[in-house]
Order: structure tokens, then sequence, then C-alpha cells
């Protein structure tokens, strides 16, 4: 009953409780070697796609820059490995088309050192040239959504920024590549928040983090104890937040933190707040110091029926093949996923590489689908469930029956459909099984492309 | 690994939650109050459960075969329709009327519209009002409760023949040594004779040879039941018998002689079962949380006001039809709002950290989050 969750004092109204099934979350972070050929997409992030600056047949160097941009909203990216350029053309990717992309071919025996780059002192450097390192190191946001961090760190002209929020829930379930990542370094996460810090101007910062995760609170806290003295740059604080889908999404963690709602269709930063996630921070205070790019990150790879289930440090480019035969996947496999259950993307093809923007490789077998296949659809029954689950407040029940009619302009205009985020609740709670927020995706592309 | 993968969209999980797991929790819930009515009035209250609920069975069937509605008797639906709608009706109800009924309710009520999820209507409320306009004087015809011998006979009226007029029970009753006021329900006695039952006999059923419907408590005990494993919506119950018992209440203070306390109008006739089961049928209640207050609220009233100032004794079932009708213009009105619309700036729950860390000067930090200021021309204070 929803009254119990206003005893417990929960964060946000409404949401769901998935089963957690972090199978993972004690497996310290291991390596996984190279592929004997890696594929590095030139396009794995928002924004515009760099432009090569290798040639077929060169020779690069692990964090070597390959591709480099002049766009603010575009990253350049760095040899995953020491190797040879094998090719430059069209590769499949995640998304489904096929994207230009650099093929590596790793030389045998190459170590996993990152070789390039100098170490540097950025203890004077201004908030430019922060987000300038930044920028550099070709970092995206590592929670899923791969947003440039430099534009998500830059303040514009006209806003002032208080606080930085760190965001260490890893709400969805199977996943706890942050959780890891959160546990063991804590210490880097500390000197990237410092650094975020400056880059923003903000005077303290919070890290959230789901209570269901005590380990990695009591890891950060002793971080930030040990960090205290050496800066006087503000303060850093660690919250436990209820434990909650969609807990991670920024404007539920705002809502946990300081009980205010980011105005609809509005950014944090009207707030005064810049959220960022941990995984990005913690690469981030690894990074700068040393002045190298990013060339690898932490995938939880994940699934009932993996053999060696656990959080894997890979190099990006990563064949999904590759990462599927080291960890062990099942022979009857029947679906891999790229994300978290809730929001992540089937994969079509097992050639994807694994990209700065996956946090998670789930695979399921066939009898965890024969469950899901087994259900009837059923017309609305009206029970409300998805009203009561909708973390945005929406009416998915009247938006799905619109759906069904094709009224996507009606809900657009009257049902605020612009302002779901498709966290998935409601498919999720749906008795009558239907497809609610794969309509709304539909609608709110409809509406994009009437729109242009 | 080489085997062949499939694509889906997210989410790949599912919660447990089913149409049919919905349903069938609801018929289990009514069971109980299937055996304390069977208990009361014995082999005309069992063989009347089962000729409504067949005839609901059957004819859902009929309709699920023509192809022209959704869902099919595996969902349930139709099992707890016929539950319902033999519940609400007299126990000496004649058989073959209560097929009516049962056919009614589903064709009319159902099958109509679409089937399961498209009704308009609650379909057991549609089958009763139909006999209620058809049989006007069977459906008033109520038997005591705990007759001797209830299990090894039948009430003469169950018996009759297809298409023929039941026998009068009152012969029947004074063989046993009952007048016929026995037989009136405690609204009826209320109303036409200024007999006035107590809330507690009304509540549990059980004392004397009262001629009512299963006890409130029990549904009331099962509604709770359904209501914490979240199979019904409580909003529902508790508007419709806080805005009957708020009337009542008020009807009460201002007359006292004239109008009966407001516990007994919540106890007596299909009141409690209506306001837990029939009003918080899916299909036909709002979705909207704060819809659901003003449908319960909507349907107590009007229950009260029909009881009281109509030429009825009870009023449960043209409330919740009315109310059913209101329910597309009650969700119209009362869509929720959205996250960070409207009051979005109000903070909701005091939160952990301040929004703004407290060296920072007000005048910095309202140039991201300006306050609303109430008199535009109200000079600023200087510190």
């Amino acid at each position: 009953m929803r009254l119990l969750s206003y005893f417990r004092g929960e964060a946000f109204q409404r949401g769901i409780h998935p089963p957690s099934c972090k199978l993972t979350a004690a497996t310290p972070i291991r390596r996984m070697p190279f592929a004997p050929r890696l594929t590095v997409p030139l396009s794995q992030h928002i924004g515009k796609p760099p432009r090569p600056i290798v040639q077929v047949g060169q020779e690069v160097v692990r964090g070597q820059p390959i591709a480099r941009t002049d766009d603010w909203l575009s990253v350049p990216h760095h040899a995953p490995a020491t190797g040879v350029v094998e090719a430059i053309d069209l590769r499949p990717s995640a998304r489904g088309p096929w994207t230009q992309s650099i093929v590596i071919r790793v030389h045998p025996g190459a170590t996993q050192e990152d070789l390039w780059g100098e170490p540097r002192d950025l203890s004077g450097a201004t908030p430019q040239d922060i987000l300038q390192a930044v920028w550099d190191t070709g970092m995206v946001g590592l929670g899923g959504a791969a947003f440039p961090s430099h534009a998500k760190l830059s303040v514009p002209k006209q806003a002032k920024v208080h606080t930085l929020v760190v965001n260490g829930c890893e709400c969805e379930p199977y996943l706890t590549c942050d959780h890891r990542v959160m546990v063991e370094e804590a210490d880097p996460l500390i000197v990237g928040i410092r650094y975020a810090m400056r880059a923003t101007g903000a005077v303290r910062t919070i890290v959230g983090v789901e209570d269901n995760k005590p380990d990695a609170v009591a890891a950060i806290q002793a971080a930030i104890d040990r960090a205290r003295g050496t800066t006087t740059e503000g303060d850093i604080f660690v919250e436990a937040v209820p434990t909650k889908y969609p807990q991670g999404s920024e404007k539920m963690l705002i809502m946990a933190l300081f009980g205010v709602e980011v105005p609809s269709g509005g950014l944090p930063v009207q707030l005064g707040m810049v959220v960022n996630n941990v995984g990005t921070l913690a690469a981030l205070g690894r990074l700068l110091p040393s002045g190298r790019g990013l060339t690898e990150r932490v995938v939880t790879v994940t699934g009932p029926g993996v053999a060696r289930p656990g959080d894997y440090r890979m190099p990006l480019g990563t064949p999904l093949s590759f990462v599927l035969e080291y960890a062990g996947a099942p022979a009857d496999s029947r679906q891999v996923i790229l994300g978290g259950p809730m929001m992540g993307q089937s994969a079509a093809t097992l050639d994807v590489p694994i990209t700065k923007g996956v946090s998670g490789v789930l695979v399921f077998k066939g009898d965890d689908l024969a469950h899901r296949e087994g259900l009837r659809t059923f017309p609305c029954i009206k029970c409300g469930e998805c009203v009561e689950s909708c973390p945005m407040g929406l009416n998915p029940s009247q938006l799905g029956m619109l759906a069904a009619k094709r009224e996507y302009e009606t809900m657009g205009g009257q049902y605020h459909l612009g302002d779901c985020f498709e966290c998935g609740c409601c498919t999720y709670v749906c008795p009558s099984n239907i497809p609610l927020v794969q309509q709304f995706r539909i609608a709110k592309q409809v509406l994009r492309e009437r729109a242009v | 690994m080489t085997a062949t993968i499939e694509i889906r969209t997210a989410p790949h999980i599912r919660g447990p939650r089913t149409v049919e797991r919905i349903m069938r929790q609801v018929v289990l819930s009514l069971a109980p109050i299937c055996a304390f009515f069977v208990y009361q009035y014995g082999l005309s209250a069992a063989a009347s459960l089962l000729a409504v609920t067949l005839a609901c069975l059957g004819t859902e069937r009929l309709f699920a075969r023509t192809g022209s509605q959704s869902g099919d008797i595996s969902d349930w639906s139709a099992t707890i329709t016929g539950i319902l709608l033999a519940l609400s009706l007299p126990p000496g109800f004649p058989l073959w009327m209560g097929a009516v009924a049962g056919f009614v309710a589903v064709a009319l009520g159902k099958a109509l519209f679409g089937g399961i999820g498209f009704n308009v209507f609650n379909p057991a409320l549609v089958g009763r009002a139909f006999v209620q306009a058809a049989f006007p004087v069977s459906i008033a015809a109520y038997t005591p409760s705990f007759l001797p011998g209830r299990f090894t006979e039948f009430i003469p009226s169950s018996l009759a023949w297809p298409l023929m007029m039941p026998a009068d029970n009152a012969a029947w009753l004074h063989a046993m040594h009952l007048d016929a006021l026995a037989g009136a329900t405690p609204l009826a006695k209320w109303k036409f004779d200024g007999v006035l039952a107590g809330a507690g006999e009304l509540l549990t059923s059980l004392s004397g040879h009262m001629a009512v419907g299963p006890s409130p408590l029990l549904i009331l005990v099962c509604g709770a039941y359904l209501a914490l494993r979240r199979y019904l919506d409580w909003r529902i119950p508790a508007a419709i018998l806080g805005s009957a018992g708020l009337t009542a209440w008020i009807l009460f203070g201002f007359d006292a002689v004239r109008y009966p306390n407001p516990f007994f109008m919540l106890f007596s006739g299909g009141l409690i079962l209506g306001a837990v089961y029939m009003a918080t049928d899916m299909a036909t209640s709002p979705v909207t949380p704060r819809g659901m207050w003003v449908y319960g609220a909507l349907i107590g009233l009007l229950t009260v006001v029909i009881r009281y100032y109509s030429g009825l004794p009870e009023g449960v079932m043209y409330a919740i039809l009315i109310g059913n009708a209101a329910t597309p213009l009650i969700e119209r009105i009362t869509q929720p709002t959205p996250f960070g619309v409207g009051e979005a700036r109000k903070a909701r729950r005091a939160g952990t950290y301040p929004l703004h860390p407290s060296y920072i000067s007000r005048e910095e930090a309202g140039a991201s989050a300006p306050k609303k200021r109430i008199f535009r021309n109200k000079p600023k204070r200087t510190p």
C-alpha cells in the first residue's frame, strides 16, 4: 500500500520495487583481456561524431587520440589498445544503423598499461582549464546517457551553481558497476569530485547512494574523512537515499535529497545544481592528473546462467561476442541487453562493441523469457497500477488508450507526454500486459518528426 | 556463443501481477462471504449462487465464441460478476430469474461494450437493475435468515418454473410461526414501518432471523485483505463510507427523529457490499487517485439521498450506476499533476539538505531560484 511508503518516508512519490537481483555486488572488479580486434565507433555519445585522425595501417599506442573534434557537443576518442588500425569503415552499432568505426587489430601481448599522456598539475587551473582537460579525456556520462561530461560540467553564464550532486543510486536491477566503483575507487572519486566542484564553482557536494549499498556509503565516508584537511574547497557529504526504482533519475534524486521538484522541462541547473554519475567522476579522478584519455570502463556482465558474472574493466570497443565468451554466457541465451533490464537496449548482433555509455551486459535464457511470453494481453482494465507507479505523475492508462487511437497531439498537449522519461514502470506493473512505454516511445518519436 | 538472439524493447522484466491473478484473488476473497451466505440461508442461497454464476459464465462463453469481445471465462471476471450478482439478490429469488439476471449482466453489461475493460457500468449491477425493473415483487421478497431446516428444504419461491410467477412465501413462513414482517429487510422496516435495527446486530447479521445479506463485518475484513494486498483501492470504500456516514450524521444531527442514526445507514442494506466490491470494479471506477475520492463521495451522498427521499428503500445500486456514468467526467477533471508542474518549487517533504547552502547569500541564491513574492512592490529589507 502507498500508505506504507508514506510512513517509510520514501523520497519521491510512486515508483516501483523490482527484485534487485544484484548477483555481482560482492565480486571485485576484474580486468578483461584484449579481444583480437577492437571496434571504436566514432559516434558513441550524444552529439556529433568526431573525425578520425589516424590512417588505415597506422600503428597506434594505447591512449593515443585517434579521433578529434572542434565541435563543443562532441568528444575525442583514444585508442583502447596498442595495435594497427585495420580499417575505418561502417560497422554495426548498438542503436541499429551501421556507423563509421575505427577497427584496431591488437598486437598480441600488448600491455593494458596506459602508455600515452603525461602527468600534469591542475592545482592552479582555472575552471576553463579543467573543462578543457575534461574534454580532452573524451569523457561522457558513464551512467548510460553518454552525454559529454565537459558540456554537463559547464555552467551557463546566467546561472550559478552551488551544489554538485553525485549520482550513485544505480537503481536498475542486476547492475553493480557503479557500486563496485564506489567501494573500490572511493579515493579517485573524491579527487574527481574536487575537480568537478572547481569546474562548476559548486561549494558543496552530495553523493546520493541507495540504501541497499551500505558498504559503498561506508567506503565513500572513509575516503571523505581521509581527504579532509587537504583542501578547503567546501564540503562533501554522502547520503543514503531509499532504494526504489527509478531513484537514479536525476530529478528523483534531487527530490530525495532536497525535497524539491525540478520544474517540468527544466534542468537541475535552474535550481543551482549539476548532477554527475559516480563512475564518471571516479574515472575523471584517475584520468585528469595523469593526462590520459578514456580507454576502458567498468561493465557489469550478468544474468541468470552466466558462468562467471562480474564487473569487468574492459577496453572500449571489445565486441559483445568476446565479452560473452569470456564471461561464459549459456549456450541457450536468447536475449542480450546492453544496460539494465528496465531501460537497456536489446543487442541485435554480437558484433556490437562495448561503448562509453554501456554500463551492463545482461543475458537472458529461454526460461527467463518463457513466463513473459506466456502472458495474455488484455485491454486496459483501468486498475490504476500505472498511475500509482509513474514517478513523473502522469496518467499512463489514459496515454495508452490515446496511443492506441494514435492521438499523439492530445498526448503531448494535454497529458504531458513530454515529461515521460521512459523508465518503464508502467509497463512493468501493467497486469493487462500492455506495452505502454513502447507506445509512448513511438508517440514521442512521431511528435518529434512532426515538429520538424 | 553462437545462439540466435532476439530483440525486444525495454523494460525486459515484468511485475508478477496479471489480470487473471487480480480476478482470482477477488474470487478467493469472496469465498468466505459466499460461505456465510449459504450458512444464513441454506440450500436456496447455494442454488442461487450456482445458477447465477453459471448463467454468467455461459453467457461469457457464448460471446467469447462469437469473437466480438475481449477476454473469456478463463480470466475469472464473469465469475466475480456472477457471485456479486447472486449476493445482491434475495436468497429466495427464483432461480430462473437469477439466470436471466446473469445473462443480462454479462450480455448487456459487458459483451455489448466489447468485453472486459470496455464496460461502462458494473455488469452485476446492470443485471440487478434489469431484474429490479422486470421482477419488482420477487426482488423485494426477502426471507428471514437462520430458519430451521434451511439445509434440507428450499425456500418455495426459489423453485418457480421458468416464466412462471413464484409461489408466495407468506404461507410457508406462517407455517413456521413467523409473521410476514419477518421477511422485510431492516431498511424496508425502517422506511415503511419505522422500526430501527441496532447497528451491532446489523454488523454481524448473526442475531435473530434478520432478513439481511452476509455480515458487513465479514465483507469489511475480506475487503481489507484485498486492500492490503493492493488488489482493490482502499480510497473508494473509504470515500463512500465516509461520505455516506457524514451525510447521514449531519441529517441525524439536524432531525434525530426523522432520520436514523448514521451507523444504521452504514451497516444496513447493501452499502458495505457495494462500497467494497461493486464500486471498486476497476473498469468502471476512475484511475486517478483524486478521482477516486470524488467518485466515492458522490456514491455515498447519492446512496443516502436515494434512501431518504425516494420511494425505494435501497439506493446503493443506482448510486453506483450513476457514479459509473460520471466516471469519465470525473477522470477528466482530476488528472494527476505531473512532477515539476504547478507547485513545482514547493518542497513536498522536508529534504535531507537545505536547497541552498547557508553560506550563499540570499541575493546570489535568488539568481538561480527566484523567490515568489506575494507583494510585488514591498520594499526589500536591507540587513
